[in-house]
């Protein structure tokens, strides 16, 4: 079991949340080119080790969080709310 | 030259103390250079190092693993081979490596024990039922077997099966009899061996760690052995391809890696006849090996991985889809549990294929359902990398079809490789 530690729960077990994939990727204007949307929908850096990733505490307080964990040990080393002014008025 | 095996030198062999056996492969050093190198000892770099020198004569060719041979997914799954398929791409690639494991332990002289029980997919819903009405008769009009049986039939040929769950009842179940399972580690070690003699380096204990550039293309690997040059190198190293990729200037490809578990129980008396799946609802399959193991596994754990180890959530509800359609295995004891990593592709479907870079070929996006691919795989990947073109069952196995809208997509669960 992963224990993430959620910023408005506190530690939960990782089986309360979805997993959204790599936290890095930023999804273009609308009107941005094919390119730019076919990057960032299909192609993933998939590192083995540091990883910057999603997490919605789906059965919690539904919050986005950004999670660094490592990918071959699966050691998290960072957690943030993914919502910049939550996170700040947080503080 | 390679010793023959047949009933005869079996029986020779059981009069005089069995030393008959001679070793297969060898440990050879690598050479500087060789026509071909392909990247990953793995079912699928064994099978395409094979039909390059058997098809395509092709034969100064390497295999570099970086493990041992057949440590990888090929050593690890759950050894379902079927080729139920509905959607163009990969309709005529799986019918074509279904069509090579007929015929593979004659043609590899090594019996790989492909056992064509059947692959049964249960029905828990009228929609599901019509949902694989669609793709069944789909395979039919494409000329893959495949039939229904309704309770009445299942009950015939899977009598153990709970028949009497409120919550999941199984009205009925999808068929296909020419599907089934191999054994996995005869697989490699067939294609090992029929590749060795017809004179193919395997070597072991030799990891690529970069790749040698000259104008633009790829013409050697850097490897824990050394530099070895080659004219064209194939990449087959399944989990493992991003981190390659990376090195050799393909840049992020449409993958994410995952982990898959697997558990076998201790032996019993023959009680799973077929390949039998629970899915849809839940998500379960399970046999039974020769030794009377019950083999079998569920999702996927859903986050990146590169660590070949399961987690227990994932283990608690494999168990508890089991006893939903098979109770009476309940007091079995599970003998082991394992996991293996997969590169899950944004279709979940795979890609066989040249790349941008002059040299470089490549063959990935597997999931978790790369075993049945083994033969056709390594078929279609050596004529790509042999012709620079692909054969007609892989051509529509390219990378481009992200970029092209073409996504080969059997569930529609869209670009979310944790869903395939
Ligand atoms: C638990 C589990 C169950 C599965 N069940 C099924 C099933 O029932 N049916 C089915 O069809 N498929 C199944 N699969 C999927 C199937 O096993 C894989 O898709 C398939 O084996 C992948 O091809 P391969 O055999 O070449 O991979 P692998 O055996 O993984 O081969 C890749 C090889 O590349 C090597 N490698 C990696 N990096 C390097 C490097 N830098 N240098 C040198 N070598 C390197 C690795 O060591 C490895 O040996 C399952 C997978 C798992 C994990
Ligand atoms: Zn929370």
């Amino acid at each position: 079991m992963l224990r993430i530690d959620c910023p408005f729960c506190g530690p939960r077990d990782h089986t309360e949340f979805s997993y959204e994939g790599d936290a890095t990727v930023e999804y273009p204007a609308l009107d941005a080119s094919e390119d730019e949307w076919f990057e960032a929908v299909f192609l993933r850096d998939n590192p083995r080790g540091p990883h910057s990733e999603l997490w919605h505490h789906i059965q919690g307080c539904r919050s986005f969080l950004v999670v660094q964990r490592d990918t071959l040990t699966h050691q998290i080393t960072g957690i943030r709310l993914a919502h910049q002014p939550t996170a700040e008025a947080l503080k | 030259m390679r010793q023959r095996y047949n009933a005869l030198s079996v029986l020779w062999g059981g009069l005089t103390g069995q030393k008959h056996w001679k070793q297969v492969w060898g440990r050879p050093e690598p050479k500087p250079h060789y026509d071909v190198i392909i990247i990953g000892g793995g079912g699928h770099g064994l099978a395409t190092a094979y039909y390059l020198a058997s098809e395509h004569k092709i034969r100064n060719v390497a295999v570099l693993e970086k493990g041992w041979l057949g440590g990888g997914n090929a050593g690890r799954n759950t050894t379902i081979v079927r080729s139920n398929y509905m959607v163009p791409g990969n309709t005529e690639f799986y019918e074509h490596s279904l069509k090579l494991w007929e015929n593979l332990s004659h043609e590899l002289n090594y019996n790989v024990m492909f056992s064509q029980r059947a692959h049964v997919n249960l029905v828990f819903t009228p929609s599901q039922r019509d949902a694989m009405a669609r793709r069944y008769n789909l395979m039919r009009l494409n000329g893959i077997d495949g039939e229904y049986w309704d309770q009445d039939e299942l009950r015939r040929h899977a009598p153990h099966l709970n028949y009497e769950n409120g919550r999941f009842p199984i009205l009925g179940a999808y068929v296909q009899p020419r599907a089934g399972t191999a054994r996995h580690d005869a697989v490699n070690w067939g294609f090992a061996r029929a590749a060795t003699a017809l004179g193919v380096d395997i070597i072991q204990g030799c990891e690529v760690t970069g790749f040698i550039h000259k104008a633009g293309a790829v013409v050697g690997v850097e490897t824990s052995k050394g530099e070895i040059l080659a004219d064209k190198i194939g990449m087959a190293v399944a989990g493992h391809t991003s981190v390659l990729a990376h090195k050799a200037g393909l840049g992020k490809l449409p993958i994410e890696t995952h982990k898959l578990q697997a558990y076998v129980s201790e032996p019993l008396k023959p009680i799973v006849d077929q390949v039998i799946v629970f899915g849809g609802i839940g998500h379960f399959y399970i046999s039974q090996s020769d030794k009377g193991g019950l083999v079998f596994g569920g999702d996927l754990d859903k986050y990146n991985s590169y660590a070949q180890k399961g987690n227990l959530p994932v283990y608690e509800n494999v168990m508890a889809a089991c006893m939903q359609i098979l109770p009476c295995v309940g007091r079995v004891k599970l003998l082991r549990q394992w996991a293996g990593v997969m590169d899950m592709s944004m279709d979940g479907s795979p890609f066989i294929t040249k790349t941008d870079i002059p040299g470089l070929y490549l063959n990935a996006g597997w999931c978790y359902g790369g075993f049945k691919a083994t033969p056709g795989s390594g078929h279609c990947f050596a004529h790509t990398i042999a012709r620079d073109a692909p054969h007609e069952a892989n051509a529509g196995l390219t990378l481009n079809r992200y970029r092209e809208g073409r996504q080969i997509d059997e569930t529609g669960h869209g670009p979310v490789p944790k869903l395939h």
